[in-house]
C-alpha cells in the first residue's frame, strides 16, 4: 500500500470537512461587505438586488426586533432614538475617550455609567458597541449562510490597522457573540494589498491608502512572489468620510440657521441634515454643483453646494491623511519615489479632492482599477481560504503603534516600537524605587508620545510578592508578546524569585470573562451548544493528530516493540478511533491518554536510540532539509 | 555536548528525538519549538558581518512561509503556539541581522567582546566628541529643505564608510576596532534620522 506524504506542516487539517464555511468579512465604520473564497475564486455576497454593501446600521425595535443594514438606515430620520449608526468609531473605547468627540457623534451614551466601556441607550436598551456590531457581524453571516446553504462559523474580519488593542480586543469579542470564530484579524490595508497584488501580480513597493467612512490607514507594502510584507503603517483611528460628511452638515445648518434667524437645532434637523450632506458629497464626486433640501417642521430650507465648496470644506481633514503619509513614508526608511503604486481603498477615496491630493504627493496617478468599497473583504475572504485550506501566500504585518510601560514620573518606557514584525516577544528590565517594595503596579500604554497620560492607556495590573530588597536591586522583567492579530499580553516576572503574573491585556475597556458569558447566554440561544461542538472539534483535531504521530512513529521505529507490546498500542489506537465516531468529547479525552500509557515505552526507546545514534555521529534527519528555505 | 548540530530532544508530538534546530519532527512532522540557537543558525547564514541581504531576505521569508501561524490558523492551540514562538523567534533573528548597527552589537556579543550601544550617553573618544558636535551644530543651524537633505546625505554616506570600516575591522579580527566603529556608527544614525524628521517637519510646513 502507498502511503501520501505531505510537506511537515503543510498537511490539510483533517476536519476541514466537517466545519462549516470561513468567509472574509469587512466591517466597517459605515458600509460592511462579506465575500467568500473557494479554490481561489472570490465571490462577494450581495443581496436580491445586487447589493454588496450592507450599511453598518441597526435598528432596535421596542418590540425586539432588530434589524441590520438598508432597512435600519431608512429608519434614521424616523426613529432616530431606535438606530445606531457608525458604531465602530466606539470599539475600545472608554467615557473618557469620548469627551473629546461629544457632540460629533449620533449616540445617547448611558450617562449612569462611570468609566469603563461605552454604553449606549437605544430605545430602552443600554447595549455595548460590541453588541451593536455583533448584532451586523450575525447579518453579514446570514447572508452568507443563506447565499451559500451553509453552515458559517469562522471569519477572518478586517480591522483598521491604526485600530488598538482595545478596538482588536472588542472586534474579536463581538465575532464570538455573534458565533463566529475569528480565524485572524487582518489589518485593511494589507487585506486590500493581498487582493490587489493576487489580482494584478504586482511587485515591489506599493502604498496602500485607505479613507473609509471613519477611519484613515496608509501602508507601505514590499509584495514579491507571494510574500506581503508590511515596511510601515499609519494612520488616525477616527478620521474619515463622516467627518466630511459633518463638515458639510455644519455648511448647511449654518444656512439653515441665517435663513431663518434661529440657533438651536433640533435633533431632526442635524440628522436631516447629515443625510443630505452625505447625498451631495457623493453627488459632487461626478457632477459640479447641486442643490439639496432640508426639511424639518414643515419649514424647508434649500442649499447649494459646489465641489469648490467642498473641496475647501474637506481640505483640512484630506491635509491630516497627508502629513500621516509623510510620517508613514519616512517611517519606512523609503523616499516617494521608491514607491512603484498607490492603491486607493475606501468609499472615501472616490472624492476627486482625494485623488488630486494623492497624485499631488507620490507624484502618479493612484490606482483605481479595483472596487474601493470591495477589496478589503476580497482580501480577507482569499486569507480565509488560505487559512483554511492552505495556501504558499506570505503576509508578514506590523504593530501599528507603540507598546510600553510607565515608569516614575509618568515617563513611557517603549517595550515594542511601531512597525516592527509581528509575531513579535520583547522584554525590558525594571527596578524597585524604594527600599523593601513588595508590589510593583505595571501600566501598559500605546502609542507615541513621552507623556503616560497622552497615550492610551491599555491596562494595569499589579505584581505581588517581590521580596524586600534595597532599591534598585531586584530585577522585573516584563516582557510584551504581540501574536498575529496584533493582539498583546504581558507578563511580568522577578528575576531572583521566578514569581510570574501573567495577563491577557483585556481589562481597561473590554468586556470581563463574566460579561461576556451573560452576553452569550442571552444573546445565543445555541451558545451552549457552540461552545460544546467547538470544544469537541478541537479535542477531535488533537486526538486525530496524536493517532497520526503514533503511526509515523510506528512506520519508522516499530522493530523496538514486542508483538505483545504492538499489539497494545494498535487497541488503544482503535480505541482512541472508536471514540471519535462517538462524538464524546470525554470518552475521546480517556482515549487520548490510555494511548499515551499505552506508548510511553516505546517513546523511551525511541529516544535511547536516537541518542546513540546522535553519540555515534549519525544525522539523525536531514537537518539541511529541515533548516533551509 | 550541545553542539547545535547534534543536540537532541524529544518531539511534543510522537515522543521520539529530534533535532533541536529542526522546524519540524522529522518522523510525525509536527512543528516544534524553537531551538536555542543563535541568529546566524536560526537563519541558515554564515556567521559574518557581511551579509547579503538578498540572502537574508530569501531564508527569512522561506522559513516564515512554512512556520508562520497563518499555515496553523487551523489546527491545535499548542501548534499554534509552537509556530507564534517560531515566528517570534525568526522575526527576531531577522531584525536584528538586517540592521547593520543591530548586527556589529550582536555579532561583538557572540564573539565574546559585547558592545553596550544602549548606555553610551557619554562619549569617550575625543575624535569621534569633536566630528558629531560639528555635525549636529550644522544640523541645528540648518534652515532650508536643500541644506537639511545635504547633511541627511552626509550622515548616510558616513555611515556606509563607517559600515565598511566596521566590516575590515571584523574581518581582521579586530574586535575593539569593531566596537569602536559600532559606537560611531549608532550616533551618525541618529544623526541622520533626526535630519530625515528634520526634513519631513520642513516639508509638512513650507
Amino acid at each position: 500500500m502507498l502511503l501520501q506524504l505531505h510537506e511537515p506542516g503543510e498537511s490539510p487539517a483533517p476536519h476541514e470537512q466537517d466545519r462549516g464555511l470561513a468567509v472574509g468579512i469587512d466591517l466597517g465604520t459605515t458600509n460592511s461587505v462579506v465575500a467568500l473564497a473557494q479554490s481561489g475564486a472570490v465571490e462577494v455576497l450581495r443581496d436580491g438586488d445586487g447589493q454588496a454593501l450592507i450599511p453598518s446600521v441597526v435598528q432596535y425595535d421596542e418590540d425586539g426586533t432588530v434589524t441590520v443594514g438598508r432597512e435600519a438606515r431608512r429608519m434614521i430620520l424616523e426613529k432616530p432614538e431606535q438606530v445606531v449608526s457608525s458604531i465602530k468609531r466606539l470599539m475600545g473605547r472608554g467615557i473618557d475617550d469620548l469627551k473629546s468627540l461629544a457632540g460629533t457623534l449620533p449616540f445617547r451614551l448611558d450617562s449612569a455609567a462611570e468609566g469603563g466601556m461605552v454604553r449606549l441607550r437605544v430605545a430602552g436598551r443600554t447595549l455595548t458597541p460590541i453588541e451593536v456590531s455583533a448584532d451586523i457581524l450575525r447579518a453579514l453571516r446570514t447572508r452568507a449562510e443563506e447565499a451559500q446553504g451553509k453552515t458559517v462559523d469562522r471569519a477572518v474580519i478586517t480591522v483598521p490597522a491604526y485600530f488598538d488593542d482595545a478596538a482588536r480586543t472588542a472586534t474579536k469579542d463581538a465575532a464570538r457573540l455573534a458565533g463566529l470564530e475569528v480565524l485572524r484579524l487582518v489589518n485593511e490595508p494589507t487585506a486590500a494589498a493581498l487582493a490587489y497584488g493576487l489580482d494584478h501580480g504586482a511587485e515591489g513597493l506599493y502604498a496602500v491608502y485607505d479613507l473609509g467612512g471613519g477611519t484613515f490607514d496608509l501602508s507601505i507594502l514590499r509584495m514579491e512572489k507571494g510574500v506581503f510584507q508590511v515596511r510601515a503603517t499609519g494612520g488616525d483611528a477616527a478620521l474619515g468620510g463622516d467627518d466630511i460628511d459633518h463638515a458639510v452638515a455644519e455648511h448647511f445648518l449654518a444656512e439653515r440657521a441665517l435663513s431663518r434667524g434661529e440657533v438651536t437645532l433640533t435633533e431632526g434637523e442635524v440628522m436631516q441634515a447629515l443625510a443630505a450632506a452625505r447625498v451631495a458629497k457623493e453627488c459632487l464626486s461626478t457632477q459640479r454643483e447641486g442643490d439639496w433640501m432640508i426639511e424639518v417642521g414643515g419649514i424647508a430650507t434649500r442649499h447649494t453646494l459646489s465641489r469648490e465648496t467642498l473641496d475647501a470644506l474637506a481640505a483640512p481633514w484630506l491635509d491630516r491623511t497627508v502629513a500621516i503619509c509623510r510620517q508613514v513614508i519616512e517611517d519606512a526608511g523609503i523616499e516617494v519615489a521608491d514607491i512603484q503604486g498607490v492603491v486607493l481603498v475606501g468609499g472615501s477615496t472616490r472624492m476627486p479632492l482625494v485623488r488630486q491630493s494623492v497624485k499631488a504627493l507620490f507624484g502618479r496617478d493612484p490606482l483605481a482599477d479595483i472596487n474601493p468599497d470591495e477589496v478589503v473583504a476580497v482580501g480577507a475572504a482569499l486569507q480565509a481560504e488560505a487559512l483554511t485550506a492552505g495556501s504558499d501566500t506570505l503576509l508578514l504585518d506590523v504593530t501599528p503603534l507603540s507598546l510600553g510601560i510607565e515608569t516614575m514620573g509618568g515617563i513611557v518606557e517603549k517595550v515594542i516600537p511601531r512597525n516592527t514584525p509581528i509575531p513579535v516577544a520583547m522584554a525590558q528590565d525594571f527596578t524597585t524605587y524604594q527600599d523593601g517594595q513588595t508590589a510593583m503596579t505595571i501600566h501598559v500604554v500605546q502609542g507615541e508620545r513621552e507623556m503616560v497620560d497622552q497615550n492610551r492607556s491599555l491596562a494595569r495590573f499589579v505584581l505581588r510578592g517581590i521580596p524586600p530588597m534595597a532599591a534598585g536591586a531586584a530585577r522585573i522583567r516584563v516582557t510584551f508578546t504581540v501574536d498575529a492579530d496584533g493582539l498583546l499580553t504581558v507578563s511580568a516576572s522577578e528575576g531572583t524569585t521566578g514569581i510570574e503574573q501573567q495577563v491577557a491585556v483585556k481589562p481597561s475597556y473590554g468586556l470581563t470573562e463574566d460579561e461576556m458569558a451573560t452576553m452569550l447566554r442571552d444573546s445565543l440561544e445555541h451558545a451552549r451548544e457552540d461552545m460544546d461542538n467547538r470544544l469537541l472539534a478541537e479535542t477531535v483535531v488533537e486526538a486525530k493528530r496524536s493517532v497520526l504521530a503514533v503511526q509515523a512513529a510506528l512506520g519508522v521505529d516499530s522493530d523496538l516493540l514486542s508483538a505483545d507490546e504492538r499489539k497494545g498500542i494498535d487497541a488503544a489506537i482503535a480505541e482512541v478511533e472508536r471514540t471519535i465516531a462517538l462524538s464524546d468529547r470525554d470518552a475521546v479525552t480517556a482515549a487520548m491518554e490510555a494511548l499515551e500509557t499505552a506508548t510511553k515505552i516505546f517513546a523511551e526507546r525511541r529516544m535511547d536510540r536516537g541518542i546513540r545514534q546522535a553519540l555515534a555521529g549519525v544525522a539523525i534527519d536531514s537537518l539541511d532539509d529541515a533548516i533551509g528555505s | 555536548m550541545n553542539h547545535p548540530a547534534t543536540a537532541i530532544s524529544s518531539c511534543w508530538s510522537c515522543k521520539g528525538p529530534v533535532a533541536s534546530r529542526a522546524l519540524f519532527c522529522s518522523v510525525c512532522g509536527a512543528v516544534q519549538g524553537p531551538g536555542v540557537v543563535d541568529h546566524y543558525t536560526r537563519l541558515g547564514l554564515p556567521r559574518s558581518f557581511d551579509i547579503d541581504q538578498e540572502a537574508l531576505d530569501r531564508q527569512y521569508f522561506g522559513l516564515q512561509r512554512r512556520v508562520h501561524p497563518d499555515r496553523f490558523a487551523s489546527k491545535s492551540s499548542r501548534e499554534k503556539a509552537l509556530s507564534q514562538a517560531q515566528a517570534t523567534a525568526l522575526n527576531d533573528a531577522h531584525d536584528t541581522l538586517k540592521d547593520p548597527l543591530r548586527r556589529a552589537a550582536y555579532l561583538l556579543g557572540l564573539l565574546g567582546s559585547p558592545v553596550d550601544l544602549t548606555a553610551c550617553g557619554t562619549i569617550n573618544d575625543r575624535a569621534l566628541l569633536m566630528e558629531q558636535m560639528e555635525m549636529r551644530e550644522a544640523l541645528a543651524e540648518a534652515e532650508t529643505r536643500e541644506r537639511v537633505s545635504q547633511l541627511a546625505m552626509e550622515a548616510e554616506s558616513a555611515m556606509i564608510a563607517c559600515q565598511c570600516g566596521i566590516s575590515a575591522a571584523f574581518n581582521a579580527n579586530d574586535l575593539e576596532q569593531a566596537g569602536h566603529l559600532a559606537i560611531r556608527l549608532k550616533y551618525l544614525s541618529r544623526l541622520a534620522e533626526e535630519a530625515r524628521a528634520k526634513k519631513t517637519r520642513i516639508t509638512r510646513t513650507p
